[in-house]
């Protein structure tokens, strides 16, 4: 092995921007699906199945949770979770779109990146109108 | 280290690449059609969604959907254990807890879906 090969990963210089305001929208896209998927992983799924259990088992516990939704700071919490949901959904489908080849040169996906946050904060808004 | 497998690694890549998008799929499609349900029935009474899950198509597809969302998850999480979490046993023990979680939860729809 040549001495050019031979690498020291312990000289390296590491460079953590953790600026969110410095990335690129393709990054911002990224790291927001990263984000929302682990919250969504944490909280929605096991909240998501007791709701439905509840909803489901008794009218009593039906109308408890209609009930609960109609309080501001539950709203608040729903509209969270909807921008996760949709801003999670349309950079996965920005990211199967991609796979296909569609739009991968630089400036198309720059274009479609800012499309998916618009368009989940659009949908958020949409809602958050619906329910206010 | 040099010629081991590392057991908390992806191993099977390609395959759970695939199973990532499969299940987003599925989980799109079921995602519409319930917004479709919510969006004819202006408010939803106790009646419709009791009547909406007592249909045995609904049931499965409901399955269906939240078994997408817990292989997802599983692959989503496992992926990001793997980018932040180094060290080996800490690595392993989150994954073995983020697993049975899902096994846990994936019993627990079963009982929702088909209990009431």
């Amino acid at each position: 092995m040549s001495p050019h090969t031979v690498s020291s990963p312990k000289n390296r210089p590491k460079y953590y921007d953790l600026n969110l305001l410095n990335l690129p929208t393709p990054g911002l896209v990224s790291i927001f699906h990263r984000i929302t998927g682990v919250a969504m992983f944490l909280f929605l799924i096991p909240l998501a199945l007791f709701i439905l259990q509840t909803t489901l088992s008794s009218e009593a516990g039906f109308a408890s949770w209609k009930g609960y939704f109609a309080h501001p700071l539950v709203k608040l919490i729903v509209v969270g979770f909807v921008w996760s949901f949709m801003h999670h959904l349309f950079a996965g489908v920005r990211y199967l779109l991609l796979d296909l080849h569609i739009g991968i040169a630089k400036v198309p996906a720059q274009n479609s990146a800012r499309v998916v946050l618009v368009a989940g904060l659009v949908a958020t808004a949409v809602f958050a109108a619906r329910i206010w | 280290m040099k010629n081991t497998k590392q057991p908390v690694g992806a191993h099977y890549g390609w395959k759970d690449w695939m199973i990532q998008r499969v299940t987003a799929a599925v989980m799109l499609v079921y995602s519409v059609l319930i917004l479709g349900f919510f969006l004819l029935h202006g408010s939803v009474a106790f009646a419709d969604w009791k009547q909406l899950f007592q249909n045995q198509l609904v049931r499965i597809l409901s399955l269906l959907f939240f078994f997408a969302v817990f292989y997802h998850a599983w692959i989503g999480v496992r992926d990001v254990l793997m980018d932040y979490i180094k060290p080996f046993f800490i690595r392993l023990s989150l994954q073995v807890a983020v697993c049975l979680f899902l096994i846990v939860c994936s019993i627990w729809t079963v009982s929702i879906l088909w209990g009431n």
